[in-house]
């Protein structure tokens, strides 16, 4: 396997890179480990940038996944504010801004996504925010002060968690989304629509189906205008517009890149001995048998645990049914699998929908039902077939819809 | 320590949690595989009650982050909780379930 005088360098110390290290050495991996990250915190997780930051109930600093000390510890040697600039392939090593050319034995691409800036935006207008990292989340907090008007543009997960802050602490809030339906990438319409019924219930206004214009201000934000001709006044405005994945340094390195770095199920890109994970990858799921790119907090786990384990010398797929929360107005959303637009719908009581193709369970969405969304996960991951109306039946459990199920496919 | 009656343990089936409260303490109270469990009905990761979650293989999972706790010893067996949940004693007599809690 691995001798001592290995060196895995990991470039990207968010969540995946930070979760890859951990992993190396819960593998064994004896040899060095560095680990090169652009900002100036040990690894962090984001989801809480959304949530309890914003609502004021912990520090930034409560989402890093480790104390430094820890790292010390492990000998895992952190490089903060390092830039890793290229990757010279032949010669095995990566170049940092400062110019230091630093070999691996393999490496590690965790570099993760950036936000998708808003076409038209003024730049350096003040109130005008975007939220990935732990500066954007402090910066954000700092300014929900109650009575303020917020004008969130985008209704996906993360300008909804916004919306649903910013309401809890008291500001006057209104979300623009120029589909006609809030989280249009991630649920069907007829299960978004039960989001979108939570937050107006919570007294946010919701503006679908019509794109920005332009936001108008001067040093300071002072309204957003839509394609329609309205005009919001707004103290703040956050823009939630989707993320691009880091994919330029590997791609200029030589590897193949299409909607995210194209990995296999090992997490191995198009270059030998350079392996990916994270937002950043494009890769093969044996249990969808399609390419997915995933931006949740899940595949920078659990994809970056597994391209550890594969680098450490193990060799398993890195296979999960998707799984992705969102915590908004004190309730719990859990969504497990993939959309698809021919889905047929089916609620098993107020609280949980299932997405059907072909009598097969392809897609659950729980409110407050994290329990029921494991056992969908399992229905799911069988990919048997089950019958909508048992699906429905609130006095079936799903587990044993699972082991009927089994049982039925085992018989001749 | 002092042992505590479960009220209406016996209506839960095979790999089923209750949460209740004992001594101002959450405890999630568990059957599985023909024995029971019971451990601090509080995730280590972040707040969400284990009795919500799931059950299999030995383990119950945190219905928020799916994180995994071994049911006889609290140990994590899966990320993202790296601290194990205290566990407490539980017998079963004269069809009545009591739990064991520290003073």
């Amino acid at each position: 396997m691995t001798s001592p005088t290995e060196r895995i360098v990991i470039v990207g110390a968010g969540q995946a890179g930070g979760r890859a290290a951990e992993a190396l050495r819960g593998a064994g991996f004896p040899g060095e480990i560095l680990l090169f990250g652009e900002e100036r915190h040990e690894p962090y997780e984001r989801p809480r940038l959304s949530k309890s930051v914003l609502l004021g109930e912990e520090p930034a600093s409560a989402a890093a996944l480790h104390p430094r000390a820890w790292y010390a510890d492990k000998g895992i040697a952190l490089r903060m504010r390092s830039r890793v600039e290229a990757i010279a392939p032949k010669s095995r090593s990566v170049i940092t801004a400062d110019g230091e050319r630093v070999e691996y034995s393999k490496l590690l691409l965790c570099t993760g996504s950036r936000v998708r800036p808003l076409s038209g935006a003024p730049e350096g207008l003040a109130g005008v925010h975007y939220l990935r990292t732990f500066e954007d989340s402090e910066r954000l907090a700092a300014g929900l002060e109650p009575g303020r008007r917020l004008v969130v543009i985008g209704g996906g997960f993360i300008g909804l968690e916004v919306a649903s802050s910013a309401r809890r602490r008291g500001l006057a809030v209104t979300v623009v989304e120029r589909q006609g339906a809030l989280l249009d990438r991630a649920l069907p319409a007829e299960i978004a629509a039960r989001v979108a019924s939570l937050h107006a219930a919570h007294g946010a206004a919701l503006r679908l189906g019509v794109p920005v214009a332009r936001i108008h201000g001067n040093g300071a934000v002072k309204a957003v205008e839509l394609a329609d001709g309205a005009e919001l006044p707004a103290d703040l405005v956050v823009i939630g517009v989707g993320i691009i994945p880091n994919t330029e340094l590997a791609e200029t390195a030589g590897a193949v890149s299409a909607d995210g770095l194209v990995v296999d199920e090992y997490c191995r890109t198009t270059l030998e001995d350079v392996y990916a994970a994270g937002d950043v990858t494009n890769h093969y799921n044996p249990i969808l048998e399609r390419r997915v790119r995933l931006e949740s907090w899940q595949n920078a786990q659990n994809q970056a645990i597994a391209a550890a384990r594969n680098i450490a010398g193990e060799r398993r797929a890195y296979a999960e049914v998707p799984w992705f929360w969102s915590d908004q107005l004190g309730t719990n959303i859990q969504m497990v699998g993939v959309p698809d637009p021919a889905m047929q719908i089916v609620w098993r009581g107020e609280r949980l929908a299932f997405g059907l193709l072909q009598d097969r369970v392809r897609l659950a969405v729980g409110f407050d039902m994290g329990g029921e969304i494991r056992a969908a996960r399992r229905l799911i991951e069988a990919r048997i077939t089950v019958p909508a109306k048992r699906l429905a039946d609130t006095a079936v459990r799903l587990k044993d819809l699972l082991t009927e199920a089994t049982c039925s496919a085992s018989t001749p | 320590m002092s042992w505590h009656e479960v009220p209406g343990a016996e209506a839960l089936g095979d790999d089923e949690a209750m949460g209740l409260v004992l001594k101002e303490r959450p405890v999630a109270l568990v059957r599985s595989g023909g024995a029971w469990h019971a451990l601090h009905n509080v995730c280590t990761h972040q707040f969400a009650l284990l009795s919500e979650g799931y059950i299999e293989d030995g383990c119950i999972e945190c219905p928020l982050h799916q994180g995994r706790f071994e049911l006889a010893t609290g140990a994590p067996k899966a990320p993202p909780v790296t601290e194990p949940v205290p566990v407490y004693p539980v017998k079963s007599e004269n069809g009545k379930v009591y739990v064991d809690l520290p003073d």
